[in-house]
């Protein structure tokens, strides 16, 4: 596949191979081959962190475990088990959720010279509140992280103390990894937006964060059955 | 050039279906917590098969509708569901490898 510089004619006046993009032979532009590419390779790279989690599931010797209780050896104490669920369903929540405000972000760059009547065309038609929606879920998930993580430690689980600890700070930690890396993304979105607007010919660059975005999305929801529900 | 439209030709839904696909995400969500909770469902055969096919679903209706895989061009399907194929393949082989499937599986006593 070669790459051709971005035509000039009319027929290519859209939302694509604007601010130094190329397009390829095949008439795509090569930032959006790039994301997809770049999505692919992480695919296998959760397959594999997944695959070592459900590897080393069950095979702890010694406690904290997510879906048994356990006993403290140190105290005797016999505790619950480790994994809170209707704190992470919530995270889950929000995450999902962020999807939604992040696809409403683009549509609004999209459409954003469409006539806007109603309030709700307004409200749909901003793409700084939705990119604001979509960085502060995406804030409100790690938070929702670092007081799980928080609280594992404090009961006794860090990455040290057993295979379950080493696979599930690992696989989540690297997820979290991401979406802080998303989360900066979404403010240097914001910053454009306030600096000089986002415009129809940006769509391309809001539509690859969001590729990435949703991607780290569909990676949680994966994780969450396989970690959280699945005894 | 005219490839080039072909290329770009992808007719995105609107708010109306993102808001659709955001109630089945949630409804599926709520589902699949709800049998967590609930024993018979948690305790009976098909619960992980359940769980599964949840998951996979939510997977989907995100990949499909926003991130657009379904409107966009073939080469952007490839690029995603070639490596997901190879990884869902890794994973597989893995399980099998440590024993895991097979002994869910019942493959070996």
């Amino acid at each position: 596949m070669t790459a051709t510089t971005a035509p000039t004619t009319a027929a290519h006046g859209d939302d694509h191979a604007h601010g130094g993009g190329h397009y390829t032979s095949l008439g795509l532009d090569n930032r959006k081959v790039a994301i997809w590419t770049f999505i692919g390779s992480e695919c296998m790279l959760f397959a594999s962190l997944i695959s070592t989690y459900l590897i080393y599931k069950g095979k702890s010797p010694e406690g904290p475990f997510p879906h048994e209780s356990w006993t403290n050896p140190s105290t005797g104490e016999v505790m619950k088990p480790i994994l809170d669920i209707p704190v992470t369903s919530a995270s889950t929540f929000v995450l999902l959720m962020s999807s939604v405000a992040m696809v409403m972000a683009l549509n609004a760059v999209q459409t954003k010279y469409q006539p806007k009547i109603t309030t709700w065309d307004k409200i749909k038609g901003s793409s700084k509140l939705w990119l604001w929606v979509t960085a502060l879920l995406g804030t409100i998930f790690l938070m929702f992280q670092a007081y799980e993580f928080t609280s594992f430690v404090h009961e006794g689980l860090t990455i040290r103390t057993n295979l379950f600890g080493s696979s599930f700070f690992t696989l989540t930690g690297f997820h979290g990894a991401h979406v802080t890396v998303g989360v900066l993304w979404l403010f240097t979105l914001l910053a454009i937006d306030y600096k000089r607007g986002l415009e129809p010919k940006d769509a391309l660059l809001v539509d690859i964060s969001a590729l990435y975005w949703h991607f780290v999305d569909v990676v949680w929801i994966v994780i969450f059955p396989l970690i959280y529900l699945i005894k | 050039m005219a490839s080039h439209s072909d290329a770009h030709a992808h007719e995105h839904p609107g708010p109306g279906t993102y808001g659709i696909i955001a109630l089945i995400l949630t409804v599926i969500t709520i589902a699949e917590v709800s049998a967590y909770y609930y024993r018979p469902w948690e305790e009976s055969a098909i619960y992980v098969p359940s769980m599964l096919t949840m998951s996979a679903v939510k997977f989907f209706l995100v990949v499909a509708y926003y991130m657009h895989l379904k409107y966009d061009h073939k080469l952007f399907r490839s690029l995603f569901t070639g490596p997901l194929l190879v990884a869902g393949l890794t994973m597989i082989g893995l399980l099998f490898l440590f024993s895991k499937l097979v002994l869910r599986l019942g493959l070996l006593s």
